[in-house]
């Protein structure tokens, strides 16, 4: 059995799909500092993260998700990772560690291990708005672009600079519009900007 | 409860029975090719076309109007390719089908639009059944084709295929049904459907994988989608695939002598798991039509739920299924038929396709009744999303 489940996912997926940490109880009485929300219900996958944060330090971590098995085997991962750390530290968590200390998503899935990401972010940027410091580790004024998975025009910079120059290309390293492709029109012309700027 | 395995994926496929199974390994040692003339590969031959006859009389044909294929898929593409050839001679190039059809019939449809054919995909009602005005409407004297599945591998409904058929032929059209899910679970009549082209698979039958059937009204017009030998009256090139034909010929055999008791028994336990659902879990929906069903198909929505996530906690069960949920798919977009059907995204995510077999048992429904309740709770539990 054990066999026939990893072929789709690891051990430790399994793990943390089976016995997912942190989950949010609606019967406890779990104060958050910070709330985050992201994802499409009509997209198939939604994330709340919620936080405890005492000296920009996370304490506890609470969330949600309607997802399928990754969404939730990564976010429980994400969860775990990130007591203790700075917010600043947790900001720039990559999906792909999350990923890598799951054993390993199969490729139509790091999608979904994104999702809890950008609800931490989310989560974090809610923090930062309450304690005065809105887009403290974003440059003010960032612009979501695609609003399934919270993707700003920094974001897309970002992945120019990192070598993106054609829409899969972006769409590789982001998976922006890999939802519901509403954005794609924005983000193509954003694209050829940055790729005008930064490109060799 | 202790765990067992409950496979209630049978529209996907089905076991292989035993009776075909031992038939079949009999037939391995029948070596000779089943063209050639000396006396072993007349009798290849001979067991061959018995099978026809039998996979021909499941759907009311005779059996010189069957031919034997690769499977369902390559069934259908060979009706697509003749009316590809067939509209680039002059004449009719119009097809309608349905938003609803297997991915095999929507892409050979999509490549004759592709090929500047004009193709109407139709709309179906919330039950999924096509929307008969509409099918009215698109029909004109440029209607080369018609095709309509006849009963849907996702939610079960099973279309007016009589009403359907005579007005495909009233407009002088050619009329195809993919009848791949219909064969073996429902009678099936191609003089009573007056399909044109009816298409048939083997391995939803209980027999081998690789092995499914045409049929071709005598006059209708047939282009080989492989070339070669003069197997099957040159329609079909390729040497006979004789264990799994033979295989092919008993499932449908056993099947048309069985299909009253399947129907009964699969639909009473469909049933009993439907009722057994709607009892114990809360806000569910179910899916598909109430009473064109097939007997053996079981489709609900369970709301605040993700789809892949219930399949993957019910195969820690030891309960196979299917789902909607583009999670599932490979695809960013959950089940075509479902949306079509009017359902919301997430409802079509949320989805749950159940379908049973001869081999299923009341323990089997109650074994998923068992576990399903607290799976569904504890996922909504930690969804954002309210039931």
């Amino acid at each position: 059995m054990t066999s026939a489940f990893s072929w789709l996912y690891s051990d430790v997926v399994k793990d943390h799909f089976t016995n997912p940490r942190n989950v949010f109880s609606p019967d406890e009485d779990f104060k958050a500092d910070a709330e985050g929300m992201t994802g499409n219900v009509k997209c198939g996958d939604q994330m709340l993260f919620m936080l405890k944060v005492e000296d920009d330090v996370i304490k506890d971590v609470r969330w949600k998700t309607y997802g399928c098995a990754s969404a939730i085997a990564s976010t429980s991962m994400l969860s775990d990772v990130i007591k203790g750390m700075t917010i600043r530290d947790a900001y720039n968590i990559k999906p792909e560690d999350i990923a890598t200390r799951l054993g390993g998503l199969p490729d139509n899935k790091i999608h979904c291990s994104v999702l809890g990401d950008k609800a931490l972010r989310a989560a974090i940027d809610n923090y930062l708005e309450k304690t005065g410091r809105a887009g403290a580790f974003r440059n003010e004024g960032a612009k979501i672009v695609c609003t399934c998975l919270n993707i700003s025009d920094r974001d897309i910079e970002e992945a120019v600079k990192q070598g993106a120059r054609d829409w899969e290309g972006l769409q590789e390293r982001t998976k922006i519009g890999t939802v519901c492709g509403g954005c794609r029109k924005e983000a193509e012309e954003l694209l050829h900007d940055y790729v005008h700027i930064f490109g060799d | 409860m202790d765990k067992r395995t409950v496979y209630m994926d049978y529209n996907a496929t089905t076991p292989l029975r035993a009776e075909v199974k031992e038939a079949m390994k009999a037939d391995l040692d029948v070596y000779a090719n089943a063209s050639s003339m000396h006396e072993l590969g007349r009798l290849a031959r001979a067991r061959v076309e018995e099978a026809r006859a039998d996979v021909a009389s499941i759907i009311g044909a005779g059996s010189d109007d069957v031919i034997f294929t690769s499977g369902g898929s390559e069934s259908n593409n060979t009706v697509f390719a003749t009316m590809f050839h067939r509209g680039r001679r002059g004449g009719r190039t119009g097809v309608v089908t349905t938003k609803i059809e297997h991915p095999c019939v929507l892409n050979a449809a999509r490549w004759l639009e592709d090929e500047g054919f004009p193709v109407r995909f139709l709309d179906v009602d919330n039950t999924g059944r096509v929307d008969m005005d509409q099918l009215a409407r698109a029909l004109g004297p440029d209607t080369l084709l018609v095709s309509v599945m006849a009963a849907n591998n996702e939610i079960g409904t099973i279309q007016d295929m009589e009403a359907i058929g005579a007005l495909a032929k009233k407009a002088g059209a050619y009329f195809h049904t993919d009848a791949t899910q219909a064969v073996g679970k429902i009678p099936v009549d191609v003089d009573r459907w007056q399909a044109d082209y009816l298409t048939l698979s083997c391995h939803k039958l209980y027999g081998p994988k690789g092995v499914g059937g045409l049929f071709i009204r005598k006059g209708a017009p047939i282009e080989p989608l492989i070339r070669g030998g003069h197997q099957e009256h040159g329609h079909r090139a390729g040497t006979y695939n004789n264990p799994g034909i033979l295989g092919f010929g008993l499932a449908a055999r056993l099947a048309k002598s069985e299909l009253d008791d399947y129907e009964a028994k699969t639909r009473a336990l469909r049933n009993r798991l439907r009722d057994g659902l709607l009892s114990a879990i809360p806000k569910i929906r179910i899916n598909g039509h109430p009473d064109f069903v097939l007997p053996n198909t079981l489709n609900v929505s369970f709301p605040g739920a993700e789809g892949e996530a219930i399949l993957l906690y019910m195969d820690l069960a030891g309960i196979e299924v299917s789902t909607g949920s583009a999670c599932a798919s490979g695809s960013l977009d959950p089940s075509h038929v479902l949306l079509a059907t009017g359902l919301g995204p997430e409802l079509a995510h949320g989805s749950i396709r159940f379908s049973l077999g001869r081999d299923s048992t009341e323990d089997d429904v109650d074994y998923v009744l068992g576990h399903l309740p607290g799976i569904i709770a504890r996922l909504r539990a930690m969804s954002t999303v309210d039931a």
